[in-house]
């Protein structure tokens, strides 16, 4: 019989695993303590360490316990999607308060990886609106965690990849929006210097920006882009109908290697940076479509074809300069490019003891899976220690552990929390035993 | 009102009082069942949840007021374990919906065939669970539908009741008991406006089939739940979901039997 296995979204590694999925989280995280939801970990982060062969799906424990009006304050079970959240209280007015680029994640998911999104400068990440959990701990016990109880492992666990339990049931803030539909400012960026500013710039007046930045145009056009800003519409100027369902396609199977070679990327890249204007220019446009416009397509991922890819995602502090930024790009372009970037401006650090975002400049590359991709991280990872910055866990397949702990000052504490609350080291996973050994 | 008893495949579910359809369903805390009745009253419909477990029927009513409120019209216990629980379940369902249109089954009990092999109290109960205990059950309900001049009957039988097969024949065998006497009621009482839904699905992601590898073709419970809920709709006796299954299983019914012998499936 073929062996079952699991990868990350990036599809790259790929390890032998199942993920055992039920309503009863509290029965299934008895025995399977690292806990997976929708699996858009692009790396390891939610696959079973070498010798423990099954994770504990989420997904089926997907209801809401509890939900208030007056205060947007829910109370749901970990495997409960945004997608979910999106369909069922936007049309009455709420939306998650911050929300990273898929809706296609778990509330558990969101938790464990701390994720930010458009609104990080303003918002910060997704735990800063994270009143408690509860999360079934290594030794077996299941602890309700708030920054008055269990305050370590609460901070811990935000942003610490399932690693010191698995989350059964959190509570957070929806935010109250104005209407259903975004009004969306799109402007052509020249190139990196030019974005850093721009971003700065644009924070004061917006409340959500991001960045899409060509990852292969070099010379005097390095780091070109859109920077897209953006606000819930008014009522007044928002359609008066719901935003209607959008299609999903689906990719049924791997592109060949070459259809996404630099080439056909570079030619998409200049249409795409032609399309918009060298003038701003808005409208109202579809929430999806400004927050998850990748989305649309099911197994987008296949386009990298058979080998995979991997995401890249680090944040360089402002107070490094600019030069850091122009590095990256530089030595990124040097080596074969992204073939899709985002970049975005960061706020401060969250609650989260390993949250990712810090003050700064967040780059995040798709780097398609060659020979020579280790190099370029290894590469990547060193201009971000020598910057003061670090890298997304999330996002990770490839960096070295002696990379890590040197771009970390926060993993010892970190690890004194994992080493409390989970003293036999049941919990365990792929990305925790490369990184830290266990 | 809107009563409809006609005999075509197509009649329209039945609705005693206004637009507003009064659904019972065993099996609505898990799987198939909760995305059914979520889809349910979403569109509007006043469900009222019957499970084995008060405090999971107990969540899941929560679960549907935040979702849609009002929806939910309350919770009883009911086990197909336990067919003295069925009268009362059903009682109180009717009482607190003010009538019944339509009653779901998506419970069953599911195990390996090597399991029920090795146990033989295990293969008791399971063919208890999914034959005479169901069928008692749908007895109930549909006394209690045709009283009020007809309604739906929504069953969740399984395509594993198509054929004799190797790595499900005794749960296949209960579920083929259960298929035909769907069919009978079909037969028999269509006409006097008792609607029988005889729902098969193939192989769906949901906590029954934790651990099994998931074949080709597999679905999850919302897809399934949007097409049930066409079927409840139009009264279609039969409905494969997801609808690939409906071809799945002209083949598999055509193949001779020494194919069935070779094949695992």
């Amino acid at each position: 019989m073929k062996t079952a296995v699991l990868s990350g979204w990036g599809r790259v590694p790929t390890v032998p695993g199942v993920e055992i999925r039920s309503e009863n989280l509290e029965q299934l995280t008895r025995n399977l303590p690292l806990a997976r939801g929708l699996g858009r970990a692009y790396g390891d982060a939610a696959l079973p360490a070498p010798g423990d062969l099954a994770v504990a799906g989420t997904t089926l424990a997907d209801r809401v316990l509890a939900f208030d009006p007056a205060t947007g304050l829910i109370t749901v079970e970990a495997g409960l999607s945004l997608d979910d959240i999106c369909r069922v209280f936007l049309p009455r007015g709420f939306f998650t308060p911050v929300t990273p680029g898929t809706r296609f994640v778990t509330v558990g998911g969101m938790v464990a990886a701390d994720v930010h999104g458009k609104n990080h400068h303003r918002e910060g990440c997704f735990g800063a609106h994270v009143t408690s959990f509860k999360v079934r701990i290594g030794d077996g016990r299941i602890l309700t965690c708030s920054l008055t109880e269990y305050p370590d492992l609460f901070r811990a666990t935000i942003g610490g990849m399932g690693l010191t339990g698995a989350i059964l049931e959190a509570t957070f803030r929806l935010s109250k929006v104005p209407s259903s539909w975004i009004y969306e400012e799109r402007q052509r960026i020249g190139g990196v210097d030019e974005f850093v500013d721009a971003l700065k710039a644009a924070a004061p007046v917006w409340p959500m920006t991001v960045g899409w930045i060509d990852g292969l145009s070099r010379g005097p056009g390095m780091g070109r882009g859109v920077l897209f800003c953006g606000r819930w519409a008014e009522a007044a100027e928002a359609p008066r109908h719901q935003p209607p369902q959008l299609r999903q396609v689906s990719l049924p199977v791997d592109f060949p290697e070459m259809a996404l070679s630099p080439h056909t990327v570079r030619a998409f890249n200049a249409l795409t940076y032609q399309r918009y204007s060298a003038s701003r220019d808005g409208g109202i446009v579809h929430p999806y479509t400004y927050f998850y416009p990748l989305d649309w397509i099911a197994h987008w991922t296949r386009m990298y074809g058979r080998r995979g890819f991997t995401q890249y995602q680090c944040v360089l502090p402002h107070a490094a300069g600019r030069e850091p930024v122009r590095d990256c790009f530089d030595l990124l372009t040097r080596s074969g490019g992204a073939f899709l970037g985002v970049i975005k401006d960061c706020g401060p650090e969250g609650v989260g003891t390993l949250s990712f975002p810090m003050p700064g400049i967040s780059l995040a590359l798709d780097i398609p899976m060659r020979d020579a991709t280790q190099r370029l991280i290894d590469g990547m990872n060193e201009l971000v220690i020598s910057a003061g910055g670090r890298i997304y866990l999330a996002k990770d397949a490839l960096t070295r552990p002696e990379h890590f702990r040197a771009m970390e000052p926060r993993l010892d504490e970190f690890l004194a929390v994992r080493r409390q609350y989970d003293p036999d080291r049941r919990i365990r996973s792929a990305q925790s035993v490369r990184l830290f050994g266990w | 009102m809107t009563l409809t008893g006609g005999s075509g495949a197509r009649s329209p579910c039945v609705c005693l009082d206004g637009d507003v359809r009064r659904v019972v369903i065993l099996g609505a805390t898990k799987g198939m069942g909760r995305a059914v009745v979520r889809k349910m009253a979403a569109r509007g419909d006043r469900v009222f949840l019957l499970g084995r477990n008060l405090e999971d029927l107990r969540t899941s009513v929560m679960d549907l007021d935040a979702r849609a409120a009002g929806a939910a019209a309350g919770y009883a216990e009911c086990d197909l374990e336990r067919p003295e629980t069925f009268a009362p379940a059903l009682d109180q369902a009717g009482t607190a919906l003010g009538g019944i249109d339509i009653v779901v089954i998506t419970a069953a009990l599911f195990a390996s065939q090597d399991a029920l092999e090795a146990d033989a109290e295990l293969m008791r109960r399971l063919l208890s669970a999914n034959f005479t205990n169901t069928v008692a059950f749908c007895e109930l309900a549909r006394r209690r539908l045709m009283a009020r001049g007809g309604g739906t009957l929504c069953v969740f039988s399984s395509v594993a009741g198509e054929r004799g097969r190797k790595p499900v024949i005794l749960y296949g065998a209960s579920k083929a008991g259960l298929t035909r006497y769907l069919e009978g009621l079909d037969h028999k009482y269509r006409s006097q406006g008792l609607i029988t839904v005889c729902v098969k699905p193939g192989f769906v992601r949901t906590s029954m089939t934790a651990g099994l590898s998931s074949p080709p073709f597999a679905s999850d419970p919302e897809p399934v739940a949007e097409r049930v809920l066409r079927a409840v709709d139009r009264g279609q006796p039969v409905v494969y979901v997801p609808a690939i299954w409906f071809a799945i299983m002209i083949v598999i019914r055509s193949l001779p039997r020494f194919v069935m012998r070779r094949i695992g499936f």
